[in-house]
């Protein structure tokens, strides 16, 4: 992505792209609600972003001669890996099993709410530019 | 991108969830199935689900069936030599199956289909959002 579209769409493309993959690791609970010694897990999202925005500036950047070129700065391009846990379960099951269903299913709605708010920040700052650039 | 895994994952449950509701409604059905002998008698199937890994990237599990485990408590016996296939004593055997207990299974299982159907929902409305995005 450009450098600059990437700048003006801040920290949300990334809290986009963790939401997803955290509605991911949820739904895997979820699927795994009967699945005997499965361990539910869940990743420390406010951990995750703080690195994802961390990497948005790459440490090693094109070398520019000319006003035209590009940086080549695609920070985020890689996926953001690291911080995976698994919950402390509430209750001990016989059959070593750790899901909540109902407490996986608020935090999967609690989830996409987020990150249907991700989205229309998004929106809004695609919005921004694209008045920018008509100027109406 | 790490959305689309939700269609497998749940898919992969639904199937999983369906077929342990097939061997629950199979086990209800043959409850009272008599038999001449102890060796002859239905045994109850229970289904036993396995996570396996999806993508080790994203970190998502799906569910798959490990196997089918026959139940093997000791059949009922019952006296009546009136029976058609009774044995030589006079004895007909029948299944111990708790219904009550295949009717828990059954609820469980149907509980935890829905649960999946619900993120699949929520899932698709999620993409739809996002292929809207700009507009």
């Amino acid at each position: 992505m450009d450098a600059a579209l990437d700048k003006a769409l801040g920290i949300h493309d990334d809290a986009l792209k963790l939401r997803s993959q955290r509605s991911s690791v949820i739904a895997s609970n979820i699927a795994n609600a009967d699945t005997p010694n499965y361990k539910a897990r869940d990743l420390d999202f406010q951990k995750m972003l703080s690195v994802a925005a961390s990497q948005q500036q790459p440490a090693v950047q094109l070398k520019t001669s000319h006003a035209g070129h590009l940086g080549g700065s695609e920070g985020s391009g890689q996926p953001v890996s690291g911080e995976m846990l698994y919950r402390t379960p509430t209750q001990p099951s016989l059959d070593g099993n750790t899901v909540d269903t109902q407490a996986e299913h608020t935090r999967f709605a609690e989830n996409t709410f987020m990150y249907q708010a991700s989205l229309s920040f998004l929106s809004s700052k695609f919005k921004g530019i694209s008045y920018a650039i008509k100027g109406q | 991108m790490a959305l689309f895994d939700n269609f497998d994952l749940a898919g992969s449950a639904m199937s999983a969830q369906s077929l342990r509701l097939n061997i629950t409604a199979s086990n209800m059905a043959n409850a009272n199935t008599i038999a001449g002998s102890k060796d002859e008698v239905f045994k109850a199937r229970h289904p036993v689900f396995k996570a396996v890994m999806q993508d080790a990237q994203e970190h998502t599990t799906g569910v798959q069936m490990a196997g089918v485990l026959e139940d093997n408590t000791e059949p009922l016996a019952q006296f009546s030599p009136g029976h058609p296939l009774a044995d030589p004593d006079g004895y007909v055997y029948s299944p111990n199956i708790s219904v009550v207990e295949e009717m828990v299974n059954m609820m469980s299982a149907s509980r935890s289909f829905q649960a999946n159907v619900e993120v699949l929902n929520t899932t698709k409305q999620m993409l739809q959002r996002t292929l809207s995005l700009g507009e």
